[in-house]
């Protein structure tokens, strides 16, 4: 088929559409809809009494607010990879609060002595949170796709990745109201494994839960 | 920038559904784009492909054109990125496609064409090069030649626009019979 057919043929089938909204409002929208779960639900089910002091202890009080810059500035790089003439360095955005996150969770565990036991025992609550990490995240992620699928990204790898790790921080940072013990060097291995594997999942299935325009998407 | 002014302009009004100022645009961009994609190729039979597939892609991301930035980086994005994916297409193809001048084929009786055995092969060999065909490409040949559907009822089915079924349509018969010249080939 020639170039002027096909042109012919767009024209034809074109219909009216309605422009995005500008990405650090969509992601405004995600960030705030979130919130007010999370807040919801913390407020129903966490006890405030203990964890409050304990967010406020400094090395704490860093982790969480480095936990949720993640999460937002991840969550706007995505929005931002979306669209197809914005800067790929929006995918560095996260990478600061992310190495300070896990600066900070590593010092939780060098305060423990490197124990590899938690008051709870040797793996302790530590299963709890890798499966809270995970299971938070999958409505989480549905909800930030459904938002980015609009975009058909035609470069779907940052999108998902940077996205994920945004979801991941998400959950992790809901997770610091219902932990009120220091991090051991399982439970940060947990909480990083939990993270990976929402990545890895969010990565390999991107084609599917972005409605992505990759590969000329007729070749796919 | 006035050429992006009014590219910009024209890609507002087909956002707002206007088919001639579309149809101007493309034709418009068309010569744009190209130049950019001679940057990752230089036959001109592979620019094509990228050029449909950077036009297939503007209209399926248009919504995602804000009108108050510059057209031209949005476009070239878009033109860039199908540039790469052509060029790893066309480095996946070269492994099973030869390239051959000769476009006439010859057909010969074959007494054997109405042997069931061999009737059999031939259907099985057909649906093993089918399956080697990209999903979409498949997907339209199936529906359009092998079912017989009308172009309609075959976007209703496949997801894809009218526009992309005929492209996709002609790219696998294509595929077809480099693959099959690659299998017959000694």
């Amino acid at each position: 088929m020639q170039t002027d057919q096909i042109i012919e043929q767009l024209a034809t089938d074109l219909e009216p559409v309605r422009v995005l909204p500008a990405p650090w409002l969509r992601a405004l929208v995600w960030l705030a809809a979130v919130s007010a779960v999370s807040a919801a639900l913390v407020l129903r089910y966490a006890h405030l009494a203990t964890i409050l002091p304990r967010l406020a202890t400094p090395r704490v009080a860093v982790e969480s607010v480095a936990t949720a810059l993640t999460a937002i500035t991840a969550i706007l790089a995505a929005f931002e990879l979306s669209l197809p003439d914005r800067s790929p360095r929006w995918a560095w955005l996260p990478l600061p609060p992310f190495a300070l996150w896990l600066a900070a969770s590593g010092l939780g565990c060098l305060r423990n002595g490197m124990s590899l036991h938690g008051p709870a025992g040797f793996v302790g609550e530590s299963p709890h949170c890798f499966a809270f990490i995970s299971g938070a995240s999958v409505p989480l992620a549905a909800g930030l796709f459904w938002m980015l699928r609009r975009a058909r990204p035609i470069d779907a790898l940052p999108v998902a990745s940077i996205g994920t790790l945004g979801v991941a921080a998400t959950a992790a940072c809901v997770l610091q109201f219902f932990h009120p013990f220091d991090v051991t060097v399982i439970d940060l291995g947990l909480h990083l494994a939990a993270i990976s594997l929402v990545i890895l999942i969010g990565t390999l299935w991107r084609g599917r839960l972005l409605d992505a325009s990759e590969g000329g998407s007729q070749h796919r | 920038m006035l050429r992006d002014q009014a590219w910009s302009q024209l890609m507002r009004a087909a956002q707002a559904g206007d088919r001639s100022a579309y149809s101007q645009l493309l034709r418009e961009v068309t010569p744009f784009v190209r130049s950019l994609l001679r940057r990752h190729c230089s036959q001109a039979h592979d620019i094509e492909e990228m050029m449909q597939d950077t036009l297939l892609t503007l209209h399926r991301v248009r919504q995602t054109y804000d009108p108050r930035r510059p057209f031209s980086p949005w476009l070239a994005a878009i033109a860039a990125r199908r540039g790469i994916d052509g060029l790893r297409r066309r480095s996946r193809v070269a492994r099973h496609e030869i390239s051959a001048e000769i476009e006439a084929y010859e057909t010969f009786a074959d007494p054997t064409a109405n042997s069931d055995i061999d009737g059999m092969g031939a259907a099985r060999e057909v649906e093993a090069l089918l399956q080697r065909l990209p999903p979409r490409q498949r997907a339209a040949l199936e529906a359009l030649k092998l079912k017989e559907m009308s172009l309609r009822e075959a976007a209703a089915v496949s997801g894809q626009s009218v526009g992309a079924l005929k492209v996709n349509t002609h790219r696998a018969l294509k595929t077809l019979r480099a693959l099959f010249r690659d299998t017959t080939e000694p």
